[in-house]
């Protein structure tokens, strides 16, 4: 990979079209070895981004979704107590007395069971999808900095577990809460826009390949101009592809109001959204 | 392609003229700070450096950290990489927050100093008097004590449990402990480990209306949320008048006025009119929707005049009522006798409150404070 625009080629290989700025990001994401943050309305194609992206290197994803509470057991490692009492009893059983062999033994890598971020940092390759930071909570943040920012991660009994080679790290987050800068300041930065009307119609043709050029221009036409009005969720390229999906399913040819009707719901996901938006769906579909 | 075998004049060349750039994105307000600039020197090292387009995205994605930087930055970088001067930053002439207060006429500030030399001993009832006084009326003097005592409520936010667990006595078992303990016994199970889930504030979300007839009380309100943002991380402080703004990372400095003046500066419509359903409806839809005023306490501080359609004001205290934890309205207005909710705006916002309180004088606003903490309970004013 020589350059941004070679990326886009090989993501677009993979099903994802990314405009200049996210191949751009990317790029720089793999060749600075820096974690990728990327903010934008839900559904603007941050997780598919990580997905995209794991194809195209040929590396393993691994993703970790979070929440709050999550903690390091649950997001660097954790020992395997079940399996370390088991040996300790077979050990008794063999009539091993050496207290500190056994001890030593006890804590063992084998033993250690490797969470999504211990993991990224001993798959080489692999991509790293952090999902939804701002939902975990700060104490959360503490730890994710020391992994992104030394790529180790310190075990108190066994030592310091280095990456060889860093992961590709995809740090998404819905801005329902403000990331702590120092987090934001290790990353790229890369707010995501909705895809502009031709992309969103090639999106779909690529990810549908059966959808016909009349539904998926309706449909991407119906998300482009709902953009520009104030609705409570905005549609992003998510729900216009699980829309196009679902006319498809319905055995729909363009954007027939009455099929477009019955698959709102999985277009809008508000009432008053569907009741403002359902009256002009003949519109749209003379439109074409 | 990469630049870096590139011309070694060029390179230094762009670093001189990214530091420059870094200065201007300064001035117009992104923090584009040293380890940066550090970083934006690399990205554009590892694309091609005599390629506008590239120099624009190793910039935007190393200096940017959230979408409202990225508008300022394409300003500037237009501005700064067409030779053109950096643009004028956005220089609001500084509004002093300090108000012209009605001193009334029986008091003379002279007078009552003198009488605090004097007098040391009527210090705690002239605090209790001062505590009920209406912050309008306040002079000089008494404003700088205010002041003071305001920085001095600490409100934190009603408890909710956290999914986060802390050793205890009591409580469900803790496996991971007890087997931890059991292992350092040789497997043997010498005594169980249990735990309860930990207690942590709910976050405190204020709406500050510094519209006109707010004048006297937005200053105070304002030290208020200084004073909670400054003790409780997470606290998000907005303002609202013709406009909404976010203001939590003005609000963050340690000194009081030095952040007061930063709200000052980010604040463009000081003593304005109100739309407060149309700047709420932003506020949901921006923010409220996205988390942030989900489980919060929620506390809006203003007089309920509302310029624009009272019925659109009730639609959204009716979306932010189902996302907040609590609603908390104060109006300064409240504690005045005779008072009665009589504006469409506040009549229509009513329903949709959960507290309704005081706003008016400093025992308001610690009053404010204990029903923020939820010690009080749900008290719905009927009006």
């Amino acid at each position: 990979m020589t350059s941004p625009s070679d990326l886009a080629e090989r993501l677009e290989a993979q099903g994802y079209l990314p405009d200049e700025g996210v191949a751009t990001a990317a790029y720089l994401a793999i060749v600075m070895h820096r974690p990728l943050f990327c903010e934008g309305d839900a559904g603007v194609g941050k997780t598919s981004l990580a997905t995209a992206l794991a194809a195209t290197l040929q590396a393993p994803l691994i993703r970790l979704q979070c929440y709050e509470g999550l903690d390091a057991a649950q997001a660097l490692y954790d020992w395997d107590f079940p399996r370390q009492l088991l040996h300790l009893r077979a050990a008794e059983a063999a009539g091993v007395t050496d207290a500190d062999r056994l001890e030593a033994e006890l804590y063992d890598r084998r033993f250690l069971v490797a969470r999504p971020l211990l993991q990224a940092l001993e798959t080489t390759p692999s991509v790293l999808l952090v999902d939804e930071v701002d939902r975990a909570d700060d104490e959360f943040e503490a730890f994710l900095l020391e992994v992104l920012s030394d790529w180790t991660i310190s075990i108190p009994e066994l030592g310091t577990i280095r990456a060889e080679v860093p992961p590709v790290v995809v740090v998404t987050s819905n801005r329902t809460r403000e990331v702590h800068d120092a987090l934001k300041r290790r990353c790229l930065y890369h707010w995501l826009d909705h895809p502009t009307f031709d992309r969103e119609v090639e999106i779909i043709r690529r990810r549908l390949p059966d959808v016909t050029q009349e539904l998926a221009e309706g449909v991407a036409r119906v998300a482009r101009d709902l953009r520009q009005e104030d609705l409570l969720k905005t549609p992003g390229v998510a729900e216009s592809l699980d829309w196009a999906e679902a006319l498809l399913a319905l055995g729909a040819r363009d954007l027939d109001p009455d099929k477009a009707a019955a698959s709102l719901g999985a277009f809008l996901k508000y009432r008053e959204d569907q009741e403002r938006v359902s009256s002009r769906l003949a519109e749209w579909a003379a439109a074409g | 392609m990469t630049a870096s075998e590139g011309d070694a004049t060029d390179v230094a060349d762009l670093t001189g003229s990214l530091v420059g750039f870094a200065r201007t994105l300064r001035a117009a307000g992104v923090a584009a700070t040293h380890d940066r600039v550090h970083a934006t020197v690399a990205a554009a090292g590892a694309l091609d450096v005599t390629n506008r387009t590239d120099v624009y995205w190793a910039g935007r994605l190393t200096l940017c950290s959230g979408p409202e930087d990225i508008e300022r930055y394409d300003r500037a970088f237009a501005a700064y990489f067409n030779g053109q001067l950096a643009p004028p930053m956005r220089r609001v002439p500084p509004v002093s927050v300090v108000r012209p207060v009605a001193v009334p006429g029986s008091e003379q500030s002279g007078s009552r100093q003198s009488d605090e030399e004097t007098v040391p001993a009527s210090t705690a009832s002239r605090a209790e008097v001062l505590r009920h006084r209406d912050l309008a009326a306040l002079t000089s003097a008494e404003r700088d004590e205010v002041r003071r005592l305001i920085e001095a409520i600490d409100p934190v936010g009603e408890p909710r449990w956290s999914r986060r667990h802390r050793p205890s006595h009591g409580g469900a078992l803790d496996p991971r402990r007890t087997v931890r303990a059991m292992l350092r016994q040789g497997g043997e199970p010498v005594r169980l480990e249990r735990r309860t889930r930990r207690v942590r504030p709910r976050r405190l979300v204020l709406v500050v209306d510094v519209s006109g007839s707010m004048q006297p009380y937005a200053d105070p309100m304002l030290r208020f949320a200084h004073a909670t943002a400054r003790r409780r991380p997470g606290t998000e402080v907005f303002t609202v008048g013709t406009r909404l703004t976010r203001v939590t990372r003005e609000i963050r400095d340690r000194d009081p006025s030095v952040a007061l003046a930063a709200v000052t500066r980010a604040v463009p419509d000081w003593s304005g009119g109100t739309r407060l359903g149309e700047l709420l409806k932003a506020f949901l839809d921006r923010w409220g929707q996205r988390g942030l005023a989900r489980g919060a306490v929620v506390v809006i501080a203003s007089d309920g005049w509302e310029r624009g359609d009272a019925a659109l004001l009730g639609e959204q205290m009716a979306r932010l009522n189902r996302l907040a934890h609590r609603v908390v309205w104060s109006n300064p207005h409240r504690g005045q006798p005779g008072y009665a909710p009589m504006t469409a705006g506040m009549l229509a916002a009513l329903p949709h409150v959960d507290s309704f309180v005081d706003g008016h004088s400093l025992a308001a606003l610690q009053g404010l404070a204990t029903v923020m903490s939820g010690v009080v309970g749900r008290e719905v004013a009927h009006a």
